[in-house]
């Protein structure tokens, strides 16, 4: 590496164009400003131009992708702000520190929009648990750091998931995401609107940890990556929660006139993105920025990724104002530049120019856009072919049952979501373990459903088809609650995009999402692209996160998956196929990922969708939880756990027993209501011509599944919870 | 009668508190900034949970220094009720104001479940709609709610009274189950588990009500009885 660019991570190519630019040679400063605003991770130099396949738009979107967070109208002048965002290299080398950061990047996106932050969530994935060392270890480390984040923050983390598979053995996922809920008229925008404005500077001093952090992220895991600690930044929740208390202060005083965090590419991207959606021009002085370590270079002060900090423009001649308020919270605020007119971004070191560049150039308008070339892979129609009847079939279904129960995918999460602290803010009306998280707004009717989901197995085997059925699924989490589904933040991880195979996953997976958010009505207000997640010896199945807010009109009618009562009828709503293909029946009990995947039938989705969040608005039902991983047998056993209830269910199928339990045909729901409410609930589904089959009868505390009058399982509720609540515990000492 | 709830930089059960107190309870309330002066104006305190000045160094270690405690020394010693939840309790220990200490969980973990407490004592302004060795649910949410005391304080105690909640399944490892104590007055109460979030149906749970309920009981007899 003896090209300049090349330390960068720059082409030849794109060096050009800066040249272009600049009509000159970038000097030292200039150029590392535009390594890292041109690095993957913040211009989206590979994804850009696939994202005209989201729906970004509609009535409710206040706010779609290009902020720092999207806005979804929720009525009576609220809104809802959300976000997700990955901490994936950082996480694979410092667990908790890069678990914890990805957590403080992501709430300070949401109050960057004016919002208060009211609920988190994540959506984490690791290697084989049952073969590493290296991944309990991991998820020891990833679980901290989120729960030291965001319990010290106030913010209740109120929903996610967990996934297991040797794929992310090098490279485990680490999403977040963050909910806020705001009033209309107090968005703000990280806009450096109104020439001469005070551009002030609140938070953390500025150090040298965290350099280039954003091109770290944009290059592929190898062994030296270890020696780039470095990169990873150092989180303080107790300075973060200040800086939100003050901003949160100073954004009702009027004063402020936009505000934008420091996260990837720190003072770098905050200033020229900043600039290009307001006036167009910035100057700054590197030497009024607050530094906690000696001799530090221009360049370290506009790269760095320290954490907690927050760039305010302030209305000219209220900067005393902010600095008071500020102040009361014990941080300093201070003056490091003014907007301009002039299009450029203009670093100064006292009296000395360091760097002048057109600002946009460095933000995604200007950064290089590339469309990939693409290839189908081999293995794509290969695996399709597989077909599961060829798995033997197991002969005692009771050990099948609780082998799948105890599996790290399946069994109850609860070791982790206990280490967060889910009930802060007092809002949380359903708590994690159900379908999807509900949150109750203050003052207000409302409430809202919370959900993230993604399977990607099915992703691996068919990206298209497995994206949609992710966002698909997320809907149906939402409506279970009761909630109309609003809106989509997609947190998408990738290969090397640079890789024919993985680029054809990356997008197969958008138009997968964009063609079910548009089948949904869910728009994408707002997302982040994670590449490059690779080893050199494999690549991360495709794992597209798909985030979803959801609207509950009152609050008092929302549902829980969970039955309720002894007597209640127990009712599948949808067809059961024959789909194994990429299950997780498959793959747990015969060590098989392949298959095709379950199809979707959007009209039938839609339809069954329609019909539970009515059915539940008109209170017919007691519970109602989506049939996904583990098929029908699971869901069944999910339903029971909370209250140690048991069923008795008599199916009818000509389908193989494997199939009947375990596969996963997409649009079923399993649902209970009380024995009153039958008969209506029967009409309800004859009118709307719903497929649905009764199931039997919750019971005390036997689970018991016939089969064409023939038992074929049956199990004690209290073992079986007992199993699948002290799973996790046990694969993790 | 008026509650005040402290607010320390990093508090935040805060809103959680006043919200109970206000909305579900119909009683007055009001934010008291750390480094006010004085207390006079309330009839009973709360410290709320949280992190106080990020909990860095020992959890509460430095918000006792905070200049609002000595109006909340001033306000115990005059008799009046203070309620430390959490955080707060840990910085009454802290501050001198109740016995013992509050360490690291057993687990090493944060914990944030509900658990079943056994109410132990009735005969303090916080508990008196409670029945003596009633079972309630209230959540829990700490990383170091492990309560510790020397023996000789112990004894104490137990002679006069001053544990009021324990653990029916210890989850954290604390003394003797202990949950939540009170200093030998009684009207200076400590507790890691936190009733603000068990006060409403919709949160499913109702059992942290009646600590609330019974303050305002016993402030409205005291208010009477002056």
């Amino acid at each position: 590496m003896n090209k300049p660019y090349e330390a960068v991570g720059l082409t030849e190519k794109e060096y050009e164009k800066i040249i272009e630019y600049l009509g000159r040679e970038p000097n030292e400063t200039e150029l590392s400003m535009y390594g890292v605003m041109w690095s993957e991770h913040c211009s989206y130099k590979h994804s850009r131009a696939l994202f005209r396949h989201f729906p970004t738009s509609g009535k409710r979107v206040l706010q779609g992708p290009g902020e720092n967070a999207g806005i979804i109208d929720i009525g009576d002048n609220l809104a809802l702000v959300m976000k997700i965002e990955s901490h994936n290299h950082p996480s694979a080398i410092e667990p908790y520190q890069g678990a914890a950061t990805g957590v403080g990047g992501i709430i300070r996106d949401i109050f960057a929009m004016g919002a208060r932050p009211v609920a988190l969530l994540n959506s984490l994935r690791f290697g084989d648990i049952e073969k590493s060392e290296r991944v309990k270890y991991l998820i020891d480390g990833v679980v901290a750091g989120i729960a030291g984040y965001g319990n010290c923050m106030g913010i209740p983390t109120a929903a996610g998931e967990t996934y297991f598979n040797s794929c992310y053995d090098g490279n485990p996922l680490v999403n977040a995401m963050c909910v806020g809920i705001i009033e209309h008229d107090k968005i703000h925008r990280g806009n450096a609107s109104g020439v001469g404005n005070s551009v002030m500077y609140v938070g953390a001093a500025t150090g040298r940890d965290g350099m280039g952090g954003a091109s770290f992220a944009s290059v592929e895991l190898t062994g030296e990556s270890e020696e780039k600690k470095s990169a990873v930044q150092v989180g303080d929740p107790f300075m973060e929660k200040l800086l939100m208390e003050a901003c949160l202060e100073l954004l009702v005083t009027g004063s402020i006139v936009g505000l934008q965090d420091l996260g990837a590419a720190g003072l770098t991207s905050a200033c020229c993105e900043t600039a290009a959606r307001g006036e167009g021009g910035m100057e700054i002085d590197v030497l009024k920025v607050p530094r906690r370590e000696k001799g530090m270079l221009p360049v370290e002060v506009m790269i760095s990724e320290s954490q907690e900090r927050m760039l305010l423009i302030v209305e000219k001649g209220r900067e005393d104002e902010v600095k008071k308020t500020v102040e009361k919270w014990g941080l300093h605020a201070v003056t490091i530049g003014r907007v301009t007119d002039k299009g450029r971004l203009t670093v100064k070191e006292g009296d000395k120019t360091v760097a002048d560049v057109p600002a946009y150039s460095l933000d995604s308008s200007g950064a290089p856009e590339y469309y990939r070339e693409y290839e189908e892979p081999a293995y794509y129609q290969e695996l399709k072919k597989f077909r599961p009847e060829t798995a033997e079939e197991p002969k005692d279904y009771n050990k099948t049952m609780m082998e799948l129960l105890t599996s790290p995918n399946l069994c109850s999460k609860e070791w982790i979501y206990k280490q967060y602290d889910h009930m802060v803010r007092t809002c949380t009306v359903v708590k994690p373990g159900s379908d999807a998280a509900v949150l109750r707004i203050r003052g207000s009717k409302k409430g809202i459903a919370l959900t993230v989901d993604c399977n990607s197995r099915y992703c691996f085997l068919d990206p298209r088809a497995g994206s949609a059925i992710a966002v698909t699924e997320a809907a149906r989490n939402l409506v279970c609650s009761g909630a109309r589904p609003l809106a989509v933040t997609d947190g998408l991880n990738f290969g090397s995009p640079e890789k024919p195979d993985r680029f054809w996953q990356f997008r197969e997976a958008v138009i997968g999402i964009g063609e079910a958010c548009r089948e949904l009505n869910t728009p994408v207000i707002s997302g982040n692209v994670s590449f490059y997640n690779e080893t050199a010896t494999q690549a991360i199945y495709p794992t597209p996160v798909i985030g979803m807010a959801g609207l509950i009109e009152d609050i008092d009618k929302c549902c829980t998956m969970h039955f309720k009562d002894e007597g209640d009828i127990v009712i599948l709503l949808g067809k059961t196929e024959n789909e194994l293909g990429g299950s997780e029946y498959l793959c747990r009990i015969h060590g098989i990922e392949k298959g095709a995947v379950p199809r979707l039938n959007f009209g039938l989705e839609k339809k069954l969708q329609a019909f539970i969040l009515s059915a539940v608005n008109k209170g017919f039902l007691k519970s109602a939880h989506d049939v996904s991983d583990g098929g029908l047998a699971i869901a069944l056993a999910e339903c029971c756990m909370e209250k140690e209830l048991g069923i008795k269910a008599e199916l009818k199928s000509q389908l193989r027993t494997d199939a009947v339990l375990f596969s996963e045909s997409q649009s079923r729901f399993v649902v209970s209501c009380s024995y009153e409410t039958l008969a209506e609930l029967r009409q309800f589904m004859a009118k709307l011509e719903i497929p649905y089959e009764i199931l039997g009868r919750v019971t005390g505390d036997e689970f018991r599944l016939d089969i064409n009058n023939k038992n074929i399982v049956a199990l004690k509720v209290r073992e079986m919870k007992e199993a699948w609540r002290g799973a996790f515990k046990c694969l993790m000492t | 009668m008026k509650f005040g709830v402290i607010v320390f930089p990093g508090s935040n059960c805060d809103i959680d508190c006043c919200h109970a107190v206000k909305d579900v309870l119909g009683r007055e309330v009001e934010y008291v900034w750390h480094d006010a002066e004085e207390l006079d104006d309330f009839d009973c305190i709360i410290l709320p949970g949280g992190f106080s000045y990020g909990d860095y160094l020992r959890c509460g270690a430095v918000a006792r220094f905070s200049r609002i405690m000595e109006a909340v020394r001033a306000h115990a010693a005059g008799g009046k009720p203070v309620i430390g939840i959490c955080n707060g309790f840990q910085i009454l220990t802290e501050a001198g104001l109740l016995p013992g200490a509050l360490v690291r969980n057993k687990n090493l973990k944060f914990i944030c479940d509900t658990v079943p407490l056994r109410v132990e004592a009735n005969d303090t302004p916080f508990t008196g709609l409670y029945e003596k060795g009633e079972i309630i649910n209230i959540p829990i949410a700490h990383g170091e709610g492990n309560y510790v005391v020397d023996e000789a304080t112990l004894k104490k105690m137990k002679e006069k009274g001053q544990i009021i909640f324990t653990y029916v399944d210890n989850p954290n490892g604390s003394m003797e189950n202990i949950a939540g104590v009170c200093n030998e007055e009684k009207n200076v109460l400590g507790m890691m588990p936190h009733p603000e979030r068990a006060c409403e149906e919709i949160l499913g749970n109702t059992d942290g009500r009646r600590l609330f309920e019974s303050i305002i009981s016993a402030l409205e007899g005291r208010l009477k009885d002056e």
